[in-house]
């Protein structure tokens, strides 16, 4: 593994270990509903600072159960993610793919010139090893 | 940060929707601009927008016990600055707020407030004081990304205190009250947001030097030794 990768590999496994070190510490125990969503908090601190307070618009769609919201959440990540690696891909084989242009273009100027060389080469070869 | 549908009263979310729309209009403008004088930006802007809807559909646990995501919108705020990242965000905060019931229409001014135009513009901000004041790229990146991040939620934080103040304590108790949910949750996941907004970064420099000399967040001397690898 390059150092480049290392790093990389390093930063995402910090990442990882932060979100699981609350769960794995039971940091949510004593909690009325453990790891609830801030969002939701912030709607009960609402009531208990406003009790009368009553929302005057209702969201005019609402997934039906907490399966389907999940599963517009997990299309919204996907959708992202898969956006992000089509980037990375198209940068990656773009430059795999001029590279390997390059490369053969020189291949190519390289034979054009060397040519007449490498026939020299070829016909005095078997004779300077036949002598 | 979302607030959820009808949980601000009108004459906020009027407010809030009248102090959002010119950074809006403006970002759209500027998105406009960009596309038709760098075509070939197109794909960048459509990464930064995609790690903005991955980040923000993340709900992360955190060490105050509950759960919170990051939003994302340092990175293309430090790419493409603040105006275009108003746009991107919009367009996140729109489709959670249509497809999820997560924020809503009426509270739409004031979590695009937060989130697409304070949250970038701060975010921006540090990353630029930090560059200036020599500090490496990677470190910049990395405060920029954390600061655009928690920012978002004291703005969200602020809103709520300023609609809702505590009985007893007024607007003091309900900023004690409402930053103890979101500010201090969202520290850790800073944190987490920082980091991969640099994994990112890094993986662009790898990938795309030119197109990171051309927004000037890698010296013009860079490109061409990068240039000469490409």
């Amino acid at each position: 593994m390059s150092r480049n990768t290392r790093i990389n590999a390093l930063l995402l496994l910090v990442v990882v270990a932060l979100a699981v070190l609350p769960l794995a510490l039971g940091l949510g125990e004593g909690r009325e509903e453990p790891f609830a969503g801030a969002d939701a908090q912030a709607e009960t601190a609402i009531a208990e600072n406003a009790p009368d307070y009553e929302p005057w618009f209702t969201p005019l769609y609402e997934p039906p159960s907490g399966e389907v919201e999940s599963a517009l959440f997990s299309l919204q990540a996907a959708l992202g993610a898969g956006v992000l690696t089509y980037y990375f891909g198209l940068r990656r084989g773009r430059r795999q793919g001029e590279e390997r242009a390059r490369a053969g273009a020189a291949d190519d100027a390289g034979a054009a010139t060397a040519t007449p060389a490498a026939a020299d080469v070829r016909a005095d070869g078997p004779a300077a090893s036949g002598e | 940060m979302h607030i959820a549908e009808g949980f601000l009263p009108r004459e906020h979310a009027v407010a809030w929707t009248l102090a959002a729309a010119p950074f809006v209009v403006h970002g759209v403008r500027a998105l406009t601009r960009e596309v038709r004088a760098n075509p070939e930006s197109t794909l960048l802007l459509g990464a930064s927008g995609a790690f903005t809807f991955v980040l923000s559909a993340l709900k992360i646990p955190s060490v105050t016990g509950s759960c919170s995501h990051p939003t994302g919108t340092g990175l293309g705020a430090i790419l493409f600055r603040p105006p275009i990242m108003a746009v991107l965000g919009t367009i996140t905060l729109l489709f959670q707020a249509l497809l999820l019931a997560h924020g809503g229409l009426t509270t739409l001014g004031a979590n695009v407030f937060s989130m697409a135009v304070v949250g970038p513009w701060a975010g921006y901000g540090t990353y630029r004081l930090l560059r200036r004041s020599g500090v490496p790229l990677m470190v910049a990146v990395f405060f920029g990304a954390f600061v655009a991040d928690l920012s978002t939620y004291c703005v969200t934080s602020v809103q709520l205190a300023l609609a809702f103040p505590d009985p007893a304590s007024g607007l003091t108790g309900a900023l004690v009250k409402f930053g103890g949910i979101f500010a201090v949750t969202q520290v850790p996941l800073a944190v987490s947001e920082g980091l991969l907004t640099v994994l990112v970064m890094r993986l662009l420099r790898q990938s795309s030097k030119g197109e990171l000399a051309r927004l000037g967040v890698l010296p013009a001397a860079d490109a061409t030794k990068g240039a000469v690898v490409r």
